[in-house]
């Protein structure tokens, strides 16, 4: 709800239009063309990730595989560093073992490596997805049930061949964003 | 539309014949008003819970005592709850996680209600430790922080790696199903209205299908599923070394970690058939989840079950080849001993049940595979009954030898952790999508106008 609220007073900032197509190739289509004229901060709504559309937008690898490698590189570290410090902070021989026996603390040290890394995984997709992501850009219902969306941020010079382009290409239906 | 939707043809493999807009449609209406049968189910499920939380109350008040633990037997139904539960669990992971990194397509329309069934059965599996250590009231002590005296947990008892290991294991599931859950809950938050418009909208935390939105969310849960994937090997391995590592005979084996895993996903494929058989039905999902899942869901059974039947041959192998008077004396009592019974259902149940699923007709017999999928849920209980009790009951010393007689408390516990269990999961299934919406519709090319398939 909030969201909805938020994208109709981005809507009345920036002069922009919606284009709902029913056909992948036609969104791909569209995508290429507007890209080809310049348009780079296109946002795309698919129902489900969609390769072609990606392929489209030439999008690079996700950084959240960083977040990744470092959260489980973290929570290895943790870990080990845990266990190892408090067996040496009271020192105590269980089973004629070493104070620090690494073998056993290889099941914590790998029990947070995957805790860490999930977490900031998903702390990552927070981060680029929500608070990085762009907000309150135009939205509709059915682009979550069986439509795809393209919004194209435009000048109100450019809504016209805009329209006419993304209309060519296919679009079952253009939305005028302007206030 | 790509494919015309023929609803009475049944589907034929991992083709489904729906659009984007009928799925959508199918799993918003397993959202409806509940119906008499959800309600009694429910209804039963919550007074199972009560019963259990009468007896924990009990419990409470007066002690361990009202259990059935009886020298030298301290680990019995709870620990045996306990395993059972956590190993339930298992087959969730293995059909989210691991048979996505796989690319297995018949995965896609089970996966949800296998992951929710984790959760649920991990958080079930985690109060019976609170449970057992009898004060419940300070299980904190088994978290890394230090005695009054300073003196932090002992890192090399597998006790304490099972704290990290299922605590892990329960943050981690209930990551991935939520993060799964969060394009699905946007799709019904655009279908519905009123107050559960305004909850789904809260819920599904803006998501708006955007390109930069499934680029990261893509990437995500595939390393999601990467860590999801040893994390599971990892968790019922360290529950049988909670066994394996003492030297109780009849559990100190270095099979045990693969014989438990391959156990804990056999139970847990028992409880999704369980579960999902008559779920289908009620949600009037049948053109979803048919005889395609259901038969690769019986071909996973008879492989971990046959896995079961070597490792059950091979520990009365071990037992007869190594010579070890109490290994053998473990193993002879456990067939022929006063534990027979219970010795008998763990391998009829377990290894020879699974083996009528070599049968096709049998794999996409609905009916019999619920019988079998019962008949696995007893068998792997007692596997774990049969592994606890009988090898405490008879240690090393003969005169200490007894026999273990759970009591109402025992029963009242167990009875209570199946209430809890299936409250959890029947909420779950009328609140939140129980087929992937995404997942299925990525599976559907979308409509061309230029004809054919992407």
């Amino acid at each position: 709800m909030a969201l909805l609220k938020r994208g109709k007073s981005a809507a009345r900032r920036a002069p922009g239009l919606v284009a709902s197509f029913i056909h992948v190739d036609a969104a791909v289509d569209a995508i290429r063309a507007l890209r080809a004229k310049g348009y780079r901060n296109l946002v795309v709504y698919t129902p489900a990730p969609n390769h072609e559309i990606e392929e489209a937008l030439e999008h690079g690898v996700s950084p959240v595989r960083l977040f990744t490698l470092i959260g489980g590189l973290t929570g290895c570290t943790a870990g080990f560093a845990m266990t190892i410090w408090m067996s040496y902070d009271w020192p105590l021989v269980v089973g004629g073992k070493t104070i620090a026996s690494i073998p056993p603390y290889v099941v914590i040290g790998f029990e947070l490596t995957i805790l860490m890394g999930a977490l900031s995984t998903v702390a990552a997709v927070a981060l680029f997805s929500v608070l990085m992501g762009k907000r309150g850009t135009p939205y509709d219902p059915r682009f979550s049930d069986d439509m795809i969306g393209v919004y194209v941020p435009t000048t109100h010079e450019q809504l016209g061949p805009i329209e006419q382009l993304l209309r060519s290409a296919g679009a079952a239906e253009v939305r005028h964003e302007t206030s | 539309m790509a494919v015309v939707a023929q609803p009475h043809d049944p589907p034929q493999g991992h083709v489904i014949n729906q659009t984007h807009a009928e799925v959508t449609r199918d799993v918003v209406a397993t959202l409806g008003p509940p119906s008499r049968g959800y309600l009694l189910l429910l209804a039963a499920a919550v007074s199972l819970f009560l019963i259990g939380i009468f007896t924990f109350l009990i419990l409470i008040k007066d002690g361990l005592g009202h259990a059935g633990y009886n020298p030298p037997i301290f680990w019995s139904v709870y620990i045996t709850t306990f395993v059972f539960w956590v190993g339930i669990g298992h087959a969730g992971t293995l059909i989210s996680a691991i048979l996505f990194l796989f690319r297995s397509p018949w995965r896609t329309a089970v996966y949800r209600s296998t992951e929710a069934m984790t959760v649920f059965a991990v958080m079930t599996a985690g109060l019976f430790p609170i449970i057992h250590i009898g004060r419940q009231w300070i299980f904190y002590w088994l978290l890394p922080y230090p005695n009054q005296r300073f003196l932090w947990p002992n890192f090399k008892s597998p006790l304490i790696w099972d704290v990290f290991a299922i605590s892990t294991y329960l943050t981690v599931s209930t990551t991935f199903l939520v993060f799964g859950l969060i394009p699905d809950v946007a799709a019904v938050r655009d279908k519905v209205t009123g107050w559960r418009k305004m909850i789904y909208s809260w819920s599904s935390v803006g998501w708006t299908g955007t390109d930069n939105q499934w680029r990261h969310y893509s990437r995500a849960y595939l390393y999601l599923a990467a860590l999801a994937t040893p994390l599971v090997l990892s968790v019922h391995s360290v529950v049988s070394w909670d066994f394996a590592v003492s030297i109780v005979p009849g559990w100190h084996g270095t099979i045990f970690a693969p014989y438990f895993v391959a156990g804990a996903i056999y139970s847990g494929i028992g409880m999704v058939l369980t579960l999902i058989i008559p779920l289908r039905r009620a949600l009037r999902i049948e053109h979803m989840i048919h005889s395609y899942h259901f038969d690769n869901l019986a071909k996973l059974t008879l492989l971990t079950g046959s896995i079961l039947l070597y490792a059950y041959a091979m520990e009365y192998f071990v037992a007869w080849y190594s010579g070890n008077t109490f290994e053998q004396t473990t193993f002879y009592r456990r067939a022929f001993g006063p534990m027979w019974w219970a010795g008998w259902t763990m391998i009829i149940c377990n290894a020879f049940v699974s083996q009528l699923l070599w049968f096709r007709k049998i794999r996409t017999n609905l009916t019999a595979l619920f019988v079998i999928s019962i008949f696995i849920n007893i068998g792997m209980w007692f596997e774990r009954y049969v592994i606890i009790v009988s090898s405490l009951s008879n240690d090393y010393i003969p005169w200490a030898w007894d026999q273990l007689n759970p009591t109402w408390a025992d029963w009242g516990i167990l009875a209570g952790s199946f209430g809890w269990f299936g409250m959890w999961f029947l909420l779950f299934a009328k609140t939140f999508p129980i087929v992937a919406i995404q997942e299925i519709k990525e599976m559907i090319p979308m409509p061309r106008r230029r004809g054919g398939h992407g």
